[in-house]
């Protein structure tokens, strides 16, 4: 979901915010709460947009509110509206929103070993296991602290996520031609918004300049949907060549040290 | 029927990403490689999926007033505007522009 650019989320997960190291101090149950609820309501509330842009991607209203319902993770949903849109082939389409939806997998291997959630709540956990969620909880001192934190973050924005879906697919109808409203350039913000925290080394920059030029390139040459994921192989060309480039200067080590750990999104490797 | 399809693929797989993740024991995906991966894999689709929503219309390039909402975009961005404020400078700008040039 929406995962970059909220100040509420910038706070909480900031840098040198503890994690589970123990004999940290102890945190508040309220502060937490407060926390989560900044996140969970100002992310939730852009529900909205993705309503609005799903209904005018030419998505029911039922079918907008079952990606909300169902998927919750927004990039991807955004993604999968957009490519529908574009008229592509509906399994090309999934894809796209799945490969998005990845990232939450690395959310997950970190937040069992924090929340240690018994067998039979994990099925019921793994729904909410999504950007905003990892990053509050990730930012926690404590395991108790992590628990009220990926609960709370997981029910506000599951609620607001899901009513403003709503709110805006029936706005989006009611409106009828979205694009004169400008409606059309929501899901291009969103995704703007989302890669603009990531461009931190030259390493992301490559790869998203990339990822635009054969996004771009090959769109009057593949099926709707296709160059997409064919933009996806920037990620490990750029990989490729930087390690190659690392091998080279005889170190094995990448040649920038990254700084992401801070935002309780997947850190990197060192 | 075709959106059904794309809804339902996409939740089951979505969903399925999720749980592995709470499931599989630590270590499996920590390779280094495969965190680097999964990191740079949403700006590589994320960019040129701005790319496309912007600039592409079915199969052919334009540029038209979406572009200036998504530079309208990219300014409140680098103002740290808060993110609703971000996607609503895209929309009024697109909007607003429309009107003017009809």
């Amino acid at each position: 979901m929406i995962r970059a650019g909220s100040p509420p989320e910038r706070e909480t997960a900031g840098p040198g915010a503890g994690r589970t190291e123990a004999g940290q101090a102890e945190k508040p149950d309220s502060a937490v709460v407060r926390d989560a609820l900044g996140v969970g309501i100002a992310v939730g509330l852009s529900g909205f947009a993705f309503g609005v842009t799903s209904a005018g991607s030419g998505l029911s209203v039922l079918q907008t509110c079952a990606l909300s319902l169902l998927v919750f993770t927004g990039a991807s949903q955004f993604a999968l509206v957009g490519a529908i849109a574009a008229g592509g082939n509906p399994l090309t389409a999934a894809a796209g929103a799945f490969f998005l939806g990845v990232r939450n997998a690395f959310y997950g291997l970190r937040l069992s070993q924090l929340l240690a959630l018994p067998r039979v709540v994990r099925p019921f956990a793994a729904h909410w296991v999504i950007d905003e969620t990892a990053a509050v909880s990730l930012a926690q001192p404590t395991r108790r602290s992590a628990r009220i934190g990926f609960t709370v973050t997981g029910l506000t924005l599951y609620v607001l996520w899901n009513l403003t879906t709503l709110l805006g697919a029936l706005g989006a109808q009611a409106i009828g031609d979205t694009d004169a409203w400008g409606l059309d350039a929501a899901g291009p913000a969103v995704f703007l918004a989302l890669l603009a925290p990531m461009l931190r080394t030259s390493t992301e920059r490559a790869v998203a300049g990339i990822a635009v030029l054969l996004g771009l390139g090959l769109l009057p040459v593949l099926p709707a949907g296709v160059p997409v994921l064919a933009a996806a192989l920037a990620a490990p060309a750029v990989l490729y060549v930087e390690g190659r480039r690392a091998a080279r200067r005889g170190t094995g080590e990448n040649p920038r040290p990254d700084t992401q750990k801070a935002d309780g999104r997947q850190g990197e490797d060192r | 029927m075709n959106i059904w399809i794309a809804v339902g693929a996409t939740a089951v797989g979505c969903y399925a990403v999720k749980l592995i993740g709470l499931l599989v024991p630590a270590g499996v995906l920590e390779r280094p490689v495969v965190r680097r991966l999964a990191a740079l894999l949403p700006v590589a689709l994320l960019a040129a999926l701005t790319a496309q929503q912007t600039f592409a219309d079915g199969r052919m390039l334009v540029l038209d007033a979406k572009a200036a909402g998504l530079a309208a975009a990219a300014v409140a961005l680098m103002l740290r505007a808060p993110f609703l404020v971000v996607v609503a400078a895209a929309v009024v700008v697109t909007a607003g522009l429309r009107a003017l040039t009809g």
